[in-house]
């Protein structure tokens, strides 16, 4: 029964796991990541993942990402079957509905920050004016303004994960992963970083997940679920709604 | 999306200077390195080339004693030649243009307080026509001053500029040895010949001249013939040889005490070396183009790791796999043109450089500089592109983790 979403009534379904294992290996030498995830996520959830490292949360981040493939199991995104899609057709899911949040940044050395920003505008197809005007809006949105010109190199931990929100909320996705987006952080720009998720999720309805160490993190999140050996082990409702 | 992708190749170029700046130098340097080496020798080989049609490739010499050895080794006890050998060269051999007979010692020549230590030619006009050699000003010998050996000389640019200067030496006197003799003629400047030796450096006087006033003898140290176009030169040695075989009783089985030499060989013998030393030029600039090849393998892959993470980012936020591809496989070939481009340049600048200092002809080989050129390029392409491609089919969780 922990499929059931507390906050489901009057809210559509964005994604739908069922039975999504994950393997390494073959054989007697296979490792199970993930051993059967059933899993529901509505539309404008705020949804923090724990648990400890090894426990498949961060398998099952990428899997909904469609970074990775599941080995068995099917995902639903808005009612389109994901496994039945190609590579490209990943890619073009990935370009129009998903935005990421690395741990570690991943931005692209050496290049500005509204350049990182512009990147998957780029891949969409827009025009230079108006990607650089979103760029800077987004940059704006996350607190840069001013610093659009500068390379990661020259911001610290916490601006460069705001770069990289920023280019990951300025598609406007339906949905955003932010896989553990603090765990390098002080809890100064933890802090930070925590308020933005939570201003995109109520803001602009935008669907986050996040997966997170940190107790404090999961706090700001309105439902939890947490990650043990491959499975689901609890799904909470934290009571926290977007007003 | 095409001028955006070639926007994002030369952003991404910008963006690592210096890694860019290292292909490419690969790519100059061997580039550079093949057009310059393949461009020197090939002048060097058109310059060997045309100063041996400028020696004469129908000429023909024939020297007793057993063969040119360096050093003067064929001065031998062989009988020497005289007059009546010449003359029977020229009536019983076919297919010659002209027979000269040449004696030659190194004499001082003075003229007033000039001095210069020059060879000096006994011969006749004959031999004028055998080297194909003209006239700059005044005249060849008359038949008169042939015959009676009469003191008058024809010298050659070196030797007017060494003892004239700017003066017009017609009709001067210069001394040679005990006798003076007077300027009837300049030779035109044949320059150097690919020995290294110096041809207008001479003084032509009459054979009979040299015979009575320098040797003291009535002998023929040498005979030079030159064969009429369309006549080969190797028939024509055949029958010196017959006939110099009769003419010196030398029996068969025994050797000759004589030799005749084709300048068509020496000349075929030349050309040869050059054109080993070019291919040899040739092989070296291909190992440095190598090199450069590997310097660029070298840095592609080095920046693996990093491009690796950069493809897994751009295909998290949602580029193809072709979008990547595309990027990568520009930058690759800009990069490439980028080098082989200035390695043309450069390439052509020593090229020219050193044509000018070697004072060889700057001949170039387009074929050559667009092999250069094309190798470098699909070996930039090559492993600017497939690294790029192996990263683009991992799935990106894969491509992100890359270490």
């Amino acid at each position: 029964m922990n499929n059931r979403s507390p906050a489901e009534k009057g809210r559509e379904t964005l994604i739908e796991l069922a039975g999504i294992t994950r393997t390494y290996g073959m054989g007697a030498a296979t490792v199970y990541a993930l051993r059967g995830i059933d899993l529901r996520i509505l539309r404008g959830e705020f949804l923090a993942v724990m648990g400890p490292s090894g426990s498949g949360k961060s398998t099952c981040m990428n899997i909904l990402g469609c970074l990775d493939t599941p080995t068995g199991g099917s995902y639903l995104f808005k009612g389109i079957d994901v496994g039945g899609l190609s590579r490209d057709q990943r890619a073009l899911l990935r370009r129009n509905y998903l935005g990421f949040v690395f741990q570690g940044f991943n931005l692209l050395n050496r290049t500005s920050a509204a350049e990182n920003v512009e990147l998957p505008l780029v891949y969409r197809g827009i025009p230079p004016r108006e990607r650089r005007r979103k760029a800077l809006a987004a940059l704006e949105a996350v607190g840069l303004s001013g610093w659009g010109t500068h390379t990661p190199g020259e911001l610290s931990g916490g601006q460069q994960q705001r770069v990289a929100i920023a280019r990951a909320m300025v598609i406007e996705p339906e949905l955003l992963l932010a896989d553990e987006p603090t765990g390098n952080l002080d809890s100064r720009s933890s802090q930070d970083i925590k308020e933005l998720l939570r201003a995109f999720n109520w803001g602009r309805g935008i669907t986050v997940v996040m997966v997170t160490h940190d107790g404090q993190m999961a706090a700001y999140a309105e439902r939890v679920i947490h990650f043990l050996d491959g499975e689901i082990y609890r799904d909470e409702d934290n009571g926290k709604r977007p007003v | 999306m095409t001028v955006e992708t070639i926007l994002l190749a030369f952003r991404a170029i910008r963006r690592n200077v210096l890694r860019s700046s290292l292909t490419i130098l690969g790519i100059v340097i061997g580039v550079a390195a093949v057009i310059t080496m393949v461009t020197l020798g090939g002048g060097a080989t058109a310059q060997v080339s045309s100063e041996i049609a400028n020696l004469g490739s129908n000429m023909l010499q024939v020297r007793p004693g057993q063969g040119f050895r360096p050093g003067g080794g064929a001065r031998s006890t062989a009988a020497p030649f005289d007059m009546k050998d010449v003359e029977a060269i020229r009536r019983q051999i076919f297919g010659l243009e002209a027979v000269a007979p040449v004696s030659t010692k190194n004499l001082q020549a003075i003229s007033g307080n000039r001095n210069w230590s020059t060879s000096v030619l006994g011969t006749t006009n004959d031999y004028l026509a055998v080297r194909d050699w003209s006239l700059q000003s005044g005249r060849s010998f008359t038949e008169g001053e042939m015959r009676s050996g009469n003191t008058v000389c024809i010298i050659g640019t070196t030797v007017q500029r060494e003892l004239f200067g700017e003066q017009d030496p017609l009709g001067a006197a210069i001394r040679l040895e005990k006798f003076f003799c007077t300027v009837v003629g300049v030779l035109s400047s044949k320059g150097q010949s690919s020995f290294g030796l110096d041809q207008d450096d001479i003084v032509l006087i009459p054979l009979k001249t040299f015979q009575r006033r320098i040797a003291g003898n009535i002998d023929v140290a040498s005979v030079y013939v030159s064969a009429l176009d369309g006549v080969s030169t190797a028939a024509v040695k055949e029958d010196m040889e017959g006939l110099m075989r009769e003419r010196r009783r030398i029996i068969r089985g025994q050797d000759d005490d004589f030799n005749v030499r084709d300048m068509k060989e020496i000349a075929m013998a030349l050309t040869g070396t050059t054109r080993v030393l070019t291919t040899l030029l040739g092989a070296v600039a291909a190992v440095s183009l190598l090199v450069g090849g590997i310097g660029i393998m070298n840095i592609m892959l080095v920046s693996v790791t990093e491009r690796t993470r950069e493809i897994g980012t751009r295909l998290a936020i949602g580029a193809l796999e072709r979008d990547v591809l595309r990027q990568f496989l520009v930058e690759a070939v800009v990069l490439s043109a980028f080098g082989g481009v200035f390695g043309i340049l450069l390439g052509l600048l020593t090229a020219a450089l050193g044509s000018y200092f070697m004072k060889v002809p700057f001949i170039l080989n387009p074929a050559i500089a667009a092999v250069a050129f094309l190798f470098s390029a699909v070996i930039g392409v090559v492993f600017g592109y497939f690294p790029a491609r192996r990263a683009a089919r991992l799935d990106p969780i894969e491509a992100l983790r890359y270490e």
